[in-house]
């Protein structure tokens, strides 16, 4: 049985691992299915008597202060910011992947290079290197915003997956393609790579959660998701001025995140103790 | 030792070298003219922009340009914000401290809090309390600190009343009252945000500590102090915890960059008047020398603090400088 495999499987029978998936996948349904029955999140039905409705069976989450459906906002929001984790993250995984590839295998020069680069990418934050981006860019659309984070994201999963090829390298496998002449591509792509998977699938599900609380606070800064496209950090700052009046306009998109984020935690570490049992 | 000391240093500095290059890079990097932003909130003459464009050196090229930017931040000279028309530098200096008294205040109820709960789940290994306590530490660090401190603020702040939940200081307290009144103030202020940033990392604290501590309680001379008769709160805490604190040591350079991009969201909250509310008034006023003055000053308390951090653990542990 593949690794990967075996690690998901052991995950699975873990009751984190399970509790987890199953919560991740609960709310990626309600943002890909919610929005297509529930009612439009940009519609403002009536401007002066619906605003900060608290909760009821017309509005489960109340309405906020522009008088637009709570829940209906928290799903369309969901489906932006679980799109922009998962397209992130899986940016990031392949960067990192790749340049942990090059410079575990490649050794020498291009190794120090390229991890003297990570070490320095590493010491400022990486909300900073976004505010330095964002600041200076016009209007940022959704697909730039997925970019910029999944190219923020990789030094980390880059130094990981280094580790993981020095260790790999000098395994029997690997000495044995090259004596059969197997060429540097092969080797790291065929031989190496699918033997970083499940470290690497273990980091792309902590960077989930990493990226969702990541959007989400740019957006509260109001230089992510730009209105009127809900999002949940974006919602959180409108309700900011409502905080008396209407709680549950910030409430339930805050729970939403902390919801996701755990889940998305709760599995990756299900997942990293099935990986690698030392830690448990 | 001193060898491993230059080199170790030496390092840092290279580190932050780089980081200061990129930076400038990705700055860079973002299509258009940094000015042309703040031609939209501030209207300006072309005669005025020019001018701007000059003062900022963005009328050179870029090889020039970066030229500048790195003499002036080995003058320590970061330019001028657009936004406050003050060196940076000045503003930075005035808004470290309440961000140094807020990380400090945080990283010690973290530690206190965090250490403590650790050791009470290692002893307690898979019981209920220990299950109970790692879930409510995961839940705290998937919240977004901004929530939770509005949250926070609402709850305690505004329906109960109990602190208050907006500055550092109240502006009714006159400047010339007694030091004591005026501690007792800026503390009641302090309350609510170095809690907030405590709870979203507190999981981390607990997580090392509770595992630090299950690696030397299995180790023979904990059966030999328990053969001895020892009570166990003796065992734990004096033969123990004092082996197991020290792997903790190096959280702190992990928590530093948590602690950092925290402040920001946890001060323009609860308006700390800190480091972190200005450089997200900063970006979203796109004044970007403030920005990057911010940017720089983050990196090179990352670097510092990750110097410091191996340097205790060297001072703690010979095995580290002879490796």
């Amino acid at each position: 049985m593949n690794p990967l495999a075996d690690a998901l499987a052991r995950a699975w029978r873990d009751p984190r691992g399970r509790a987890g998936g199953l919560m991740l996948a609960a709310m990626a349904a309600a943002a890909a299915l919610g929005p297509l029955v529930l009612p439009d999140p940009l519609a403002q039905p009536c401007v002066l008597t619906c605003r900060n409705l608290p909760p009821s069976a017309a509005h489960p989450f109340g309405t906020d202060d522009l008088s637009r459906d709570v829940l209906a906002r928290v799903a369309a929001g969901g489906r932006i910011s679980l799109a922009v984790a998962f397209l992130a993250v899986a940016l990031s995984a392949t960067l990192g992947a790749a340049t942990g590839l090059v410079a575990g295998y490649w050794g020498g020069a291009v190794d120090s290079a390229l991890m003297r680069l990570v070490d320095a990418a590493l010491a400022v934050p990486r909300l900073f290197l976004l505010l330095l981006v964002l600041a200076v860019w016009e209007q940022v659309p959704v697909v730039m915003l997925i970019l910029l984070i999944g190219a923020t994201g990789w030094f980390g999963t880059g130094r990981l997956v280094r580790g993981e090829v020095l260790r790999l390298r000098e395994e029997s496998f690997v000495r044995a393609a090259e004596a059969l002449g197997a060429s540097r591509w092969r080797i790291m792509f065929r031989h190496l790579l699918p033997n970083t998977a499940a470290p690497l699938l273990v980091a792309a599900t902590l960077g989930v959660g990493d990226v969702i609380l990541l959007e989400a606070g740019l957006s509260f800064l109001g230089l992510g998701v730009q209105p009127p496209a809900p999002s949940w950090g974006g919602m959180i700052l409108d309700a900011k001025s409502v905080l008396v009046a209407a709680p549950w306009a910030g409430i339930f998109p805050g729970l939403a995140i902390v919801i996701t984020v755990l889940s998305a935690n709760l599995f990756g570490d299900a997942l990293r103790d099935a990986v690698d049992p030392r830690g448990a | 030792m001193t060898a491993w000391l230059v080199r170790r240093v030496a390092q840092a500095a290279v580190t932050f070298a780089i980081a200061v290059v990129l930076m400038f890079a990705l700055m860079r990097l973002a299509p258009g003219d940094p000015l042309s932003r703040v031609q939209e909130s501030h209207p300006m003459s072309p005669a005025e922009m020019a001018r701007l464009r000059r003062i900022y050196h963005l009328d050179q090229p870029i090889q020039r340009q970066f030229a500048e930017f790195v003499r002036g931040v080995l003058r320590a000279d970061l330019g001028t914000s657009i936004e406050h028309g003050l060196p940076v530098t000045t503003l930075l200096a005035a808004r470290l401290p309440p961000t140094l008294l807020l990380g400090g205040a945080a990283i010690l109820l973290n530690f206190t809090l965090g250490l403590w709960l650790g050791v009470r789940q290692a002893v307690r290994r898979g019981s209920r309390e220990d299950r109970t306590l790692t879930m409510l530490s995961l839940a705290g660090y998937a919240t977004p600190s901004f929530w939770l401190g509005l949250v926070l603020a609402w709850l305690v702040g505004i329906e109960l009343g109990w602190l208050p939940v907006a500055g550092m200081r109240s502006p009714l307290l006159a400047p010339d009252a007694p030091w004591s009144r005026r501690a007792l103030d800026v503390t009641a202020h302090l309350v609510l945000p170095a809690l907030t940033l405590s709870i979203v990392t507190l999981a981390g604290t607990m997580r090392y500590q509770r595992a630090a501590l299950l690696d030397v309680l299995r180790l023979p001379y904990i059966g030999t102090a328990r053969a001895k008769g020892l009570p166990e709160r003796a065992v734990v805490w004096r033969h123990a915890w004092r082996n197991a604190l020290f792997p903790v040591i190096t959280l702190f350079g992990l928590w530093l960059p948590l602690l950092v991009t925290g402040s920001v969201f946890v001060e323009m909250v609860f308006a700390w008047p800190g480091l972190g509310s200005l450089a997200a008034s900063a970006a979203s006023s796109r004044d970007y020398p403030l920005v990057m003055g911010a940017a720089l000053l983050a990196a090179a308390l990352v670097v510092t603090a990750s110097l410091l951090t191996d340097l205790a653990y060297a001072l703690l542990d010979p095995r580290v400088r002879y490796s």
